[in-house]
Formats: C-alpha cells, structure tokens, sequence
C-alpha cells in the first residue's frame, strides 16, 4: 500500500489493481495457464492475473479509494489495492505488466476518464494495464511467456517488474512548417525513392505522370498534394489492377480488357438488369459503398463485403474489429445512408492443430489468429447491437502467413434514401471519433512515454476500435437522415478524409481547414490529419441552415460533430492549415489522371488426373467420420455462440438448428422489419481447393453454393443477389492474374446464366508471406485463389423457411440434382484420404435453374419437411449433418442415384467402385437431400421428374445406413456427432 | 387504459427497438428517451407508467457491465426513481438493464461492506448466446403472473449472479425476491449444469425482482420471443405455438388495466 512518508510529487499517478476477491476463481490466470499448456511452453504454470488503471489528477488516496469502490471495482468479485506511482517501485520478481501503446485505443481508459470526470473527480488521464504474477521462471522464460501469450507488439507494450510511469500525459506540441517535394527536376531513381521513402507505393509510370502535372503547373508538390493523389490512386482506393487494361491469354484464345472488372462482372448485372427492364431490382450496383437492391414497397437492402487480411495477420484482434467497424461504416456510407442490421464473417486461417514449430518465423500461431479474429468480430458487433448471422471458416496451410478475414454487413434503407449529392455550399463535417496517427504508415511518436527510454512506434496500421463511438455515431445519423439534416454521407475509412472528402466532393470540389479537425492529442502534422485511418468517424455534407440542428442532435447524444471544411464548385481541392494554403489538386487530374498500363494475364488448364489410389482400400464409415471432423466442415458452435445472432429480435433462421439447436444451418434468415413477414437469406459459397484445379469451375461452384445454401432455407432463386471477393497472390505474375480472371469469366458466364446479378464487390491483392527460411533462402507462400461468394436472398413469407434437421421418422428422402461420380477433384474425401484426382465440380447452369425454381415452389407449397445441400463430402456428409441435427436415422440405398447418374451419361467409365464412393462423396453441384411426407411425395416427383430420385427414408433408429453397393456406411447419431462436434469445441 | 412505457437509451443501448415493439405488441405505447434528456428533464418520467432499462452494452460495459449507467442513476436520478416505485409503477431491466438495476442497488441495497450481489463474467469467461429453460420461481412478480416455464434466449458475457453470502441468499429467498430460475429441459431443479445454467450463476438465479414485485430484472431477453418464428425449432412446431417472451409484456400492460 501507500507509503504515506513520501512528499508527493508534482504529478501524481495511481495505480489501482483489480484483483479476484477471496473465494473467487482467476479466471484469466486459469485461461493463461491452459494455454500455456495447449500450445507446449509451460505445465502447470503458478500465475495471478489482475487487471487495473492508472488514474493523474490532483488527487488524495482517500479519493481514488472512492473511484476503486464505485466505479472500478466490481461489487462481490473484485478486491482492490492503490499505490501512488513513487511507492510503488518494489515489485515481487515474475510481475509482467502488459499496457497498450500510448495512442492505441484504449475504450477502456477513456469511459473510465470520463465517467470519473462526470461524477466530479479531477481526473486528467487514464490508462489500463493488465498485470500477471507468475511463480517460479526465468527470466528468459518470462520473455517467452509474455511474447508467445501475454501481449502483441504491434498495439502494447510489456514491462517487467514495476511501472515506471511519471507522466501520463506528456504531448508534444506540433510546429507547422510547409513540406515541399523536389519533384520538378528529379530523375527515375529520385522518383522511385520519393515514392519508397514516403511509402507512397506509387509506380515510376505513376510518379512521372505526377511529375509531369506539375510541370505544366511550374512548382513542386507539397506533401500533401502527393499524399492525397497516391492515397487516390492506391490499390485499395482505386482498384487499378483489376479495374485496368489486362491482355488475358488461355492458349486458345486472348481477350484484351480495357477494365477487367467492368467487362465482366460489371457487365454480367448490367446484361441482367437490361433483360429485367421493367423488372430491373437492382437500385444502386458497383457506385456506392454497398451494393443496394430493392426490398419491398418502402425500403431497400444493402450488402457489403470487405476483407481485412493484413491487419489481421499483425494484430488478430484489432484487425477483425476495425474490419466490421469499417464494413458497417459502408452500410452507414450507403446512399443518405443505411441501417446495419446483420453482419456475417468468413476466415481462412492455417489448421490450428499447426505445431508451432512448423510454422515459418514472425507467425502468429493459428490458434491465436482465430481466437483473435473472432473475439474481436465478437466485441464489435456484439457491442453494436448487430446480430452476426453468417459466416464461414476454411482452413488450408497455405494461409499460415496470410490469413484472410471478410466482414459483411446488410443495410435497410427507405427506397428513396438510395443516392446522394453534395451542394455547393454544403459544409463538410466530421461525425464520430477523434483524429490520431492512427493507420499512418511507420510514423513514430511518444505522445505519453511510458519510461523515458521507450520509443514507440504505433498507432501504425495497426488499430483497435471502440464500437460504442460507432454505434453513438450510427444512432444520431439515422436520426438525421430522416429529418433530412444533410445531403451526402460517406465513411472514412483508407485514406481517411483525403478519400472521404476527395470521393464526396468529385464533381464538385471542397476546401478543407485541417485546424479544426478535433484531435485525440496534439503534435499531428497537416499531412497526418488528412490521412490519419483513425477509426469511427463518418464524413456528412450539412447545409447550413441545417448545421445548428444537426450539431445540437449530436450533441443530446454525446457524439462530436465538426465542421471541417465547405463544398464548393471550383472543381478543386483545396487544403489549407490555419489559413495557410498546403495543398491544390484538380479534382479531375485526382480522379482520372492516372496512367494506365497494360497488364499480362495467362493461364493454362490441365487435364484432370485420375484418382491416385484404387478404391477397394477405402473404409467409408472412417472417411465420413474424417469429413465430419475435417475443421472445414467441423462444427463452428465455439464461434457461433459467441456471437449475439438475435438482437434486434428479427432472427427466423438461426445458424444453428435442429432439435438440439445444433445442426448447421445452410443460411441465416432475419426479418428486418419486425412489422412484416418478409425476410432476407444470406449464406456464402467458397472452395479453395477448387481454385487448385480451375478457378474458373471454383467460381462456379462458389456461386452455386451460396445461391443453393439460400434457397434451401426458402429463398426466392430470382431475387438473390451476390457480392465477389477476390483475395488473390501477387498478380503482378501474369500466371497469378490469369487465374483471376478465369475466375471473373466465370463469374460473368454463371450469373447471366442463373439472372443473378453481382452487385458490389472487393478484391485484396498480392496476399503472400516471405520470409528466410532456416537456410537463409527466401520462401514464399502463396495463398490459394480465394474467391468468396456471399448471396443476398429474398423470403416472401418467413413462415414457410425450411430448415436442415431432419423431422419426422417415414418420411421420404430425395436427392435432388444429379452426381458426377468423377467430380472428385479438390473433394474433401480426397483431402481426408490423401488423394488426388478427379475433375473438379462444374455447374451446369440449366439444370441449376430449373432445380432451383423448382425447390423454391417445392418449399412455397409445404412439401418440403427438411432440406440441406450438398458441398463439401457430399452426399454421405450431408446426410449425415440432417441426421444429427434432426436427432433422427436414416435408411438410405444408393442404387437409384447410381442409375440416375448413368441415365444422365454421368458415370463415363467410372470403374464400378469409384463409382459408388462417388456417389457418397463427389462434390457435384445443385444438389439437395429433401425430407418429403408421404403425402406430399407424389406432387414432388411429378414437379421435379428426372432430377429428383427418392433413395429411402427418416427412420427412428438412431442410426446413420446408406447403402451404395458394394459399400455400406453404417453409423451411430452419437458418434456422427461426436466426430463433427469435437475438433473446434474449444474453452 | 393504455400504459405509456419509457424505453431509456444511452451510448451501446442496442435492445431498444425490439424492446419497444414487444410493448406495442402487448399493447402499450412505448417512447425513446436518452439518458441525456432524462438527467437534463427528469420530471419527463411522470408521463410513464413504465420504464425499462434494455439490453446492450451501455457505455461499452468498458468497466464493468452496466457500471456507468448505474452510476448516473445513482448520482442524478436517484429521486426521480424513488418517485416513480413509490407510484407504484413498473421498472423493468433486461440483460444490461438488469445489470444496471443490480448495480444501482435498486433491486438489492448497498450495505456497510457494498453491495452484497453481483451479475459478473461467466463461469466459462465468454459471451454466449443460447436459448435457456426458465421457470417462475415463486416470487410476486407482476410480469411473472400466471407464467411457470419459460424458454427464451440469453445472450451475455456477464451474467453470472453472485450473492456474497448465505445471509444474502435467504434474505432475498424471504423477501421472495427470487423471480427466475434456470432448470434442465425436464424442468428439474437443483443440479443444473452449463450449458442449462449458461453462466453458473449462484442457485441458479436468472431474475429478481424488488419486495413489490413491480421492478424485474432478468438476464433472458423476452423481447426476443413475441414472434412464432424466433423460437429456435419453429420449424419443427406446429403453427399455433405460443410466445413465451410476450406474456411478460402483457403482464406488465395488464398491471394498469
């Protein structure tokens, strides 16, 4: 305790740690210690864990005793012990403090300052720290401990022994001084250094470009101006690879894009929306920050989904959380601006059971990736009172470096809402949260040294969010969208203002005041507030009749509305630092001045191998148990429960079902409005392994998937609409670029076919992982193609949705669509058995949209009990997924789908064996297991005649039989669900 | 007559609009007010027969769930709900509204030694969202009359209920105080293991409510069951199954008929 003896400092900083009160568990100890023993670095560990603040002010302890007792410490549960900063040098050897970085977010410290300060405590600052007492290591040990388990470099850091804090609030004043760029007479290799040294990540053709435009204007840039026209013309602003000129050669034919993307998923909605004409339902497609398609008389339904991959693979945490902070803030960017209301999150990590010696240096392991990622997609959307209704996980080794993270979120927005324009006139205002270095490159600072000696470098790309800021944010701007308070709103997100203000005002041109932008600590440079990604911050254009209006409603509600800067009609941007100008940019040079190149894209198909083993070898009851535990198709309930999936009370569909509420749903069904019946699917299709064979048949597949995974539940198959995200390698490889846009062919060809229409999309480039191997040789990784499909879809009436599990033992059991035997390339029975070969699954596009129509009508009129599809290990997984959910057996024989697929000259040659194990675990597209009474049984075959063959029924046995001739699987419920329920039930 | 409900928000509030509705639904008129408006105007609350603190996170729950909410409460409002109880009114806190009235002592005072309940951090330290078995567990409850079992679902990080003591636990079992258990799908008492008690609160306690029986707080979020089709297995029911959620909104608009 304190050592009342010693004179107070000038500034005094206490300390209060929270610790667990007599009789209560150490939780985080006991998380600590389990760990420590999963992954091999400790048995046993002797640990304390305790969690505390540092709180300066002009305080006495009897004060801070009083902040301990009614706000910090928890009633019951929690002890407390105060320390002032200068007594509090004796620590016990073993203590690790863990604090994050001075300028990292810290949601914590900053509810806690201002709710002591509105209770009228002098509190100046605060900060938080986590605390750990281990027993018995080494020094060296502790190092390894605390980087293996207790913190990430990236946002925190860790102090051994005790906190050397003096000053918490130690802000370096900012002097201005205008930053010009000797670009005028620079040669190529000055160009390239320019653009490196500032981390530009502009091309020598792109900084000649900007060299000549300033040439014409006879001066030299400022920071700024270069800053804001390489944000613009960045790869995540402006697309330039896929969205430029590519020369795409398969060997049989070359095509020449002006714009890849526009030429052929651009275009495949547009062919669709002409065909529409009257019937178009397609509102706003490829503009806006969402895609925005109609929903019923009054209002529309965005989707938008953005990955998040590199944060992610730094800080899992804090990358998953601003990757859904930052795809809301699209939805809230949507038109005049939509109404969040379900997120869904797809992750690509490395196996988790990965040893960690295998992995290549500077890796996180994968385990930790994902309980990062998902804690932190958990903490956001949780707290935004968003429910997370869908989602997806894929495992393959080739992401151990590169793991990939897609955020999505749906709007509703009124249908008169959808589009917007700026005034001239209008002011520009910033809505949310404060302006710091964060998500500026390498920029190094010590706002608040923790010891005199740390230098930090933070507030990097690397960030955290604070999801009440947003969900403060997103409450008042609805608000004020329907009092009609402004004209245009976007998010910012990259480039922060350079790219909200330089989108907004396009067509119009604005000056920007940098002063005036509110600040989360002072000393940021004119460039860094332009730039600065700092997170929770909206960009509005006000009128100004409106500006008191809209300040006052922000202020009822606690939330911190700016004027930054005005729109005006000068077709210029205009920056200025306290009424110094430091920056002009043509709005057209910014947008459509970029150089174009050509780039070179090739690919080469190869022939399908054959099967590499011979059949008679396989034990098919140990190969669906294997499928079932396989992490791809294991259960996700870890994740899912951690995930609130029903606030906002309109959640029909849950992603779990059955009569255990354990069974993997196909889709998500949520009512967004809780007056109306009518509901939205959402579901993703996504194979990697497919994209090792051909990504164009991956694409297919993935869209074939999503829209199957909706209709399952009931959705209409005319009214889905589907976003792509491509996260590719390095496609400065013409190989790498030509298998993307086989995929974008296929793409475009499957949804003119299907009518549905892309309406939005994000690619993430160049995800690859380098490194020098033990030999001092550079590896590289290289993520397989990832192209993830994420379906919108339409239920008119929630109350006939469907559902996986099966119901009612006699029932009927029909396959729906047709197997191809051979369709076993990139299958996960070859994943699970080790094999290769096999084609890999195609879409027959007529066939897909006649079963859909007709599952669709199937499930209108009521036949349909129970309805799952088929993907990866086929129809034996999926049946056995129905079984287990349904907490039912089945009784199945195969021999009617093998002569099916003779009939339809889909077995070829297939040896008689590989034929049966076909049957039960190809990967064949549109294809459906439907539950059907008895009574319903007839109408259903005669709706679906040839594409639909009953292969048994739902039997009251407990047991799982489905007999394919010579091959019989024959398997207990409990240990179908034991084997899919087991390898992700994680503590 | 129709009551009026006051449906508080404040910065994470995020239950708020399925809240309201389920009171329309039950037959009330139910208005949004923020915690700023209510501190700057707290005679607004003469207008309402009911209040209900909703589910979220308020003030992100950054230092304990419900924590600072409870604080405002305390320091600016506490006079204000006296008078509103002592009108013999309904208070009614969900999730992080019952953490709200548990931290305010509203439902349980301080003593010397503080307060002698908490809602704190699940047994298993996450969050998780779940449908759970409830059943009245004999208290005065006004929204409890005539129910026994409930089914609905809880979604939290911190609703472990804790009492300090066993004096605490019998003087909340005298007082009947108790309002909702959490049971085994058989509807037994006594041993019930996670996931059935999602959170390994004290005796099982999922709600409690003041000596009156017209303040609830409960963990379960009945607003998320007013609708046949948010019931977890619907689709395996017959068409005409009730809302378990809904007949607490009724209680309470039943209370003022």
């Amino acid at each position: 305790m304190v050592d009342q003896a010693t004179a107070p400092p000038a500034v005094t900083v206490w300390q209060i740690d929270l610790v667990p009160a007599d009789g209560q568990r150490d939780r985080i100890a006991e998380e600590l210690a389990a760990e420590a023993q999963d992954i091999g670095l400790a048995i046993d560990l002797d640990v304390c864990a305790s969690r505390g603040f540092l709180l300066q002010g002009d305080l006495e302890q009897e004060r801070v005793k009083e902040i301990a007792q009614q706000l910090l410490a928890e009633p019951v549960v929690e002890e407390f012990q105060i320390a002032s900063s200068e007594a509090n040098t004796a620590q016990p050897t073993g203590t690790v403090y863990v604090l994050p970085k001075p300028g990292v977010t810290d949601a914590q410290a900053e509810t806690a300052l201002s709710a002591m300060q509105a209770l009228g405590f002098p509190v100046e600052a605060v900060r938080t720290f986590r605390k750990f007492q281990f027993q018995n290591q080494t020094s060296e040990q502790l190092q390894q401990l605390a980087s293996k388990l207790l913190f990430n470099d990236a946002i925190e850091q860790v102090v051994f022994g005790a906190l050397p804090i003096e000053n918490l609030l130690t802000q370096q004043p900012y002097d201005f001084k205008l930053q010009i760029v000797s670009l005028l007479d620079a040669n190529d290799d000055d160009l390239n250094r320019i653009s490196s040294e500032g981390g530009l990540s502009l091309t020598l053709v792109e900084m000649q470009t900007i060299q000549q435009h300033f040439q014409t204007l006879d001066r030299d840039p400022t920071d700024i101006e270069l800053e804001t026209i390489a944000q613009t013309w960045s790869e995540h602003c402006s697309h330039k690879t896929l969205a430029g000129k590519i020369e795409f050669s398969d060997g049989s034919q070359t095509l020449h894009f002006d714009n890849m993307l526009k030429e052929t998923i651009f275009a495949a909605t547009q062919t669709i929306r002409k065909d529409l004409a009257d019937n178009d339902w397609c509102v706003s497609v490829f503009k806006d920050n969402a895609g925005i398609v109609e929903f019923d008389d009054e209002s529309c339904i965005t989707f938008k989904v953005e990955t998040h991959n590199r944060p992610s693979a730094l800080e899992p945490y804090g990358g998953a959380n601003t990757g859904i902070g930052g795809v809301i803030r699209d939805t809230l960017g949507t038109g005049m601006g939509a109404k969040p209301i379900c997120n869904t999150d797809v992750f690509c990590f490395a196996p988790p059971e990965t040893p960690a010696e295998s992995l290549p240096p500077g890796v996180l392991h994968p385990r930790r990736i994902m309980k990062g990622v998902v804690s932190g997609v958990r903490d956001y959307g949780n707290r935004m009172g968003i429910p997370t209704v869908n989602g997806a996980v894929y495992f393959d080794e080739r992401y151990a470096g590169n793991p990939l993270v897609f955020c999505g979120n749906v709007g509703l927005i009124p249908n008169n809402m959808a589009f917007k324009e700026p005034q001239p006139g209008d002011l520009i205002v910033t809505v949310g949260g404060q302006t710091g270095r964060d998500g500026i490159h390498g920029a190094t600072f010590s706002s608040a040294e923790l010891t005199e000696h740390s230098e930090v470098t933070s507030g990097g790309s690397v960030q955290i969010g604070n999801a009440i800021t947003e969900k403060m944010v997103t409450d008042v701007l609805l608000q004020a969208r329907d009092q009609n308070l402004y004209t245009a709103i976007t998010d910012c997100g990259a480039g922060g203002f350079s790219s909200a203000v330089g989108e907004m005002g396009e067509e119009l041109g604005a000056v920007v005041w940098l002063e005036k932008a509110p600040l989360k600590y002072q000393g940021l440079s004119y460039t860094e507030i332009w730039i600065s990604e700092a997170q929770e911050r909206m960009v509005v254009a006000v009128p100004e009749k409106h500006w008191q209006t809209f300040e006052k409603l922000c202020r009822d509600e606690s939330v911190e509305a700016t004027v930054i800067g005005k729109f005006e009609a000068t077709g210029k941007l205009k920056l200025t630092f306290n009424d110094q100008q430091v920056g002009e940019l043509e709005m057209s040079f910014l947008h459509d001045g970029r150089p174009q190149v050509v780039r070179q894209a090739n690919w080469q198909s190869e022939p399908a191998a054959p099967i590499s083993t011979p059949a008679e070898t396989v034990d098919v009851n140990a190969v669906l148990l294997d499928i079932l535990g396989s992490p791809n198709v294991a259960s996700k309930h870890w994740i899912i429960r951690q995930y609130d999936h029903e606030v906002l009370g309109g959640s029909v569909i849950k992603p779990l079902v059955g009569i255990h509420n354990d069974g993997p749903s196909d889709a998500a069904v949520i009512r967004p409005k809780l007056k109306s019946r009518r509901g939205i699917a959402i579901s993703c299709g996504m194979n990697p392994h497919f994209g090792d064979f051909d990504p164009y048949h991956m694409a297919q597949s993935s869209i074939d998937e999503a829209i199957r995974n909706c209709v399952a539940v009931g959705a209409d198959p005319n009214r889905i609409a589907i976003l792509d995200n491509f996260c590719w390698g390095y496609t400065d490889r013409p190989e790498t670029l030509g298998s993307l846009v086989r995929a974008a062919l296929g793409c475009h060809d499957l949804a003119i076919d299907l009518k549905t229409p892309f309406v939005s999309g994000k690619d993430s480039l160049n995800n690859e992982f380098s490194y020098s191997d033990a030999a001092g040789n550079r590896q590289t990784i290289t993520i397989p193609s990832t192209l993830l499909i994420s379906a919108l879809g339409q239920v008119p009436e929630v109350d006939r949705c469907v559902t996986m599990d099966l119901k009612q033992a006699g029932n009927a059991i029909y396959l729906v669509g047709i197997t191809d035997p051979t369709e076993m390339g990139g299958s996960h029975f070859n994943l699970v058995t080790q094999r290769t070969g096999g084609d890999v699954p195609k879409v027959d596009s007529a066939l897909a949209n006649a079963i859909f129509g007709k599952i669709h009508q199937s499930i209108n009129h009521r036949w349909i009990r129970s309805c799952h599809d088929l993907s990866e290990g086929g129809l034996a997984a999926a049946a056995a997924e129905m079984a287990l959910a349904g907490g039912l057996g089945l009784a199945l024989d195969l021999s009617p789908a093998m002569a099916h697929s003779a009939a339809h000259a889909r077995t070829h040659d297939v040896p008689p064996l590989a034929n049966m194990l076909g049957q039960l675990f190809a990967e064949s597209n549109t294809r459906f297991l439907c539950e059907i009474p008895n009574e319903s049984a007839a109408e259903f075959e005669n709706l679906f005649g040839n594409q639909a063959v009953c292969l048994g029924s739902v039997s009251d046995s407990q047991h799982v039989e489905i007999k394919c001739g010579d091959y019989k699987i024959s398997l207990p419920i409990a240990d179908i669900k034991q084997a899919w329920q087991k390898p992700l039930d994680w503590n | 007559m129709k009551p009026k409900v006051l449906v508080l928000r404040a910065p994470g509030t995020n239950c708020d609009q399925e809240t309201a509705y389920a009171f329309e639904v039950a037959g009330a008129d139910a208005e949004f007010m923020h915690i700023n408006q209510l501190i700057e105007q707290p005679s607004a609350t003469q207008d309402f027969q009911i209040l209900c603190v909703p589910g979220g996170f308020s003030f992100g729950d950054d230092i304990g769930a419900g924590r600072i909410l409870a604080s405002k409460f305390t320091s600016r409002l506490k006079d204000t709900i006296e008078e509103f109880r002592a009108a013999e009114k309904l208070v009614l806190g969900i999730c992080n509204g019952f953490q709200v009235l548990i931290k305010t002592g509203f439902l349980v005072p301080a003593d010397a030694t503080g307060l002698p309940v908490t809602l704190t951090w699940n047994h298993n330290g996450r969050y998780d969202c779940r449908w759970v078995n409830l059943k009245n567990a004999g208290s005065d409850s006004v929204f409890l009359r005539d129910t026994e079992s409930l089914y609905l679902p809880i979604a939290h990080a911190e609703g472990r209920f804790v009492v300090r003591d066993a004096a605490t636990l019998s003087q909340l079992n005298s007082a009947r105080q108790i309002a909702l258990k959490y049971v085994n799908p058989d509807g037994t008492n006594g041993q019930v293991p996670f996931p059935h008690n999602p959170n390994g609160s004290d005796e099982n306690i999922a709600g409690l409510c003041d000596e009156s029986g017209r303040v609830l707080g409960l963990m379960p979020h009945p607003e998320r069951f007013i609708d046949r089709t948010q019931h977890p297995r619907w689709t395996r029911q017959p068409d005409e199954i009730s809302a378990d959620g809904l007949k607490i909104f009724e209680n309470a608009v039943g209370y003022f008929a």
